[in-house]
């Protein structure tokens, strides 16, 4: 399948890149192509210019300073899984990056890239929003920072402006008591997540954090069944009611059957029964 | 719209080639209609079924996904460029083990084989699975295929013992 026809750019730096989106015409941005291209070859998208963006030093690498990595947006999922100071300081992300697609999908896709997409059934927004990361976005007025938990807006919808691009994801390091897990239930199809779980438990089991992907309109946190783990602590008792919480207040839509709220309850269940396993 | 043609670069199978395409030409279409390597097969065109994987800087990719000027500047593998002097082990482990029938998502199937025996040369047979999620066999022989995969990780430590190399176990 071909794609419409489009002009080609390769941007060097954010700000060329932010210039060719100011052009006015339907200017798509390239990183990976693992969401976009598909879309292109089935003509639901049809950019009069594509801007590839993957030379731009700037959205390349990973640091880590003052408790925070800094992962640059073109960061692919292959290298999320297997970086060393994303493995130390926020291993969630990796363990959610290691799920993604196939072998192939995470040697080209990147976090920029699937963050931005925005797709309702992507794995990372999940990680992203459990830990409380920060969008560091690019734009016309300088730089700016988007938390998680405002970025997702609506299906395929960020709060991204039009001529913003995203330069790095922060992610507050993980305390080194931190116990994390990524589950989810793979459509047996397409590979994207019918649900999917990001949970971690830290700081003695003060902070629990449980972001759900793939079910609801956007991603979501479970702040009830948060706030009754931090409260009683993660235990074999306190776990079942969690779960129901999460179920409970989960923003699903569509569900006269019951089974998306029953997902819920099943794999929050599950991914807490795993992290507590994870727990000494 | 008129297309500006684009001038593309690349190394693929050792030989440096230039083209000058439409910039919406994926690199599996640069393989197969520019350079006439029909080996790289195209199965489903939707990025699902890894007929079409090869190496691009020595990591599997989907080659229908990637846009030819997305490769530009780098070094390609195709199944035809998979063997040297002598078969690679991965294709004498699908000829042994019979890890091919129909052989259509076979030069998939051995790329993505190839790549992961080049990032874990003692894979076990849940990690043979997990390497090989990309590829789809139409025929279902997925047993073979696996089978075919060990046969080729023993020949290549067989190899690297005999040549003195040290061997990680
Ligand atoms: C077969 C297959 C299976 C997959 N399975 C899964 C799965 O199980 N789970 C999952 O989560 N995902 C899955 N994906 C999607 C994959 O993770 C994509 O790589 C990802 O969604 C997009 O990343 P990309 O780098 O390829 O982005 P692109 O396709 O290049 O871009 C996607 C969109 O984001 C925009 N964009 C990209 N980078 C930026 C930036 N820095 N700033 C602003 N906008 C930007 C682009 O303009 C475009 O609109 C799958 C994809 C395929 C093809």
């Amino acid at each position: 399948m071909l794609t419409a026809p489009f002009e080609f750019r390769r941007a060097s730096t954010v700000n060329e890149a932010a210039d060719w989106l100011q052009q006015g015409t339907e200017v798509k941005l390239l990183a990976g192509g693992h969401s976009l291209l598909p879309l292109m070859k089935l003509r639901l998208a049809a950019p009069a210019m594509v801007v590839d963006i993957s030379g731009i030093p700037e959205l390349h690498g990973v640091i880590a300073h003052d408790g925070v990595v800094t992962v640059g947006a073109m960061t692919r999922h292959v290298e999320v899984v297997k970086n060393p100071l994303i493995l130390a300081e926020a291993p969630l992300l990796s363990q959610t990056a290691a799920v993604i697609g196939d072998v192939q999908v995470r040697n080209r896709g990147t976090i920029g890239g699937s963050l931005c997409h925005a797709d309702t059934a992507a794995d990372l927004p999940a990680a992203v929003l459990a830990l409380d990361a920060q969008m560091v976005v690019s734009g016309p007025d300088g730089v700016r920072k988007i938390p998680a938990s405002e970025f997702f807006v609506a299906p395929f919808v960020t709060a991204l402006g039009p001529q913003e691009l995203l330069v790095a994801v922060e992610v507050p390091s993980m305390p080194s008591d931190a116990v994390s897990t990524y589950l989810k239930r793979p459509h047996p199809a397409s590979g994207y997540p019918v649900i999917g779980v990001a949970c971690w438990v830290g700081y003695g089991g003060a902070t629990v954090r449980l972001a759900i992907t793939g079910i609801g309109p956007t991603v979501f946190r479970a702040a009830e069944a948060e706030a009754y783990l931090a409260a009683h602590g993660l235990n074999s008792s306190s776990i079942g009611e969690a779960a129901r919480l999460a179920a409970v207040h989960a923003p699903v839509e569509d569900d006269i059957t019951g089974y998306k709220r029953q997902l819920v309850s099943v794999y929050v269940s599950r991914a807490l029964q795993h992290t507590a396993k994870g727990k000494n | 719209m008129p297309e500006v043609l684009t001038t593309v670069t690349m190394t693929v199978n050792g030989q440096r080639v230039a083209r000058s395409i439409e910039p919406r030409v994926l690199l599996v279409h640069f393989l197969r209609e520019e350079l006439g390597l029909t080996g790289t097969h195209v199965g489903c065109d939707t990025s699902q079924c890894g007929a079409c994987t090869v190496l691009l800087d020595g990591e599997a990719v989907k080659a229908c996904t990637v846009l030819a000027v997305q490769a530009h500047g780098a070094t390609v593998t195709t199944i035809e460029g998979l063997e040297g002097t002598r078969l690679h082990p991965v294709q004498e482990g699908f000829w042994a083990k019979h890890g091919l029938q129909c052989g259509f998502c076979t030069p998939g199937a051995m790329m993505t084989a190839a790549y992961l025996l080049s990032q874990n040369p003692h894979p076990s047979e849940a990690e043979i699975r997990e390497g090989l999620d990309g590829v789809v066999c139409r025929c279902t022989g997925y047993e073979t295929i696996v089978r075919a995969v060990q046969h080729a990780a023993a020949l290549m430590s067989e190899v690297s013992e005999t040549s003195g190399a040290e061997d990680v176990d």
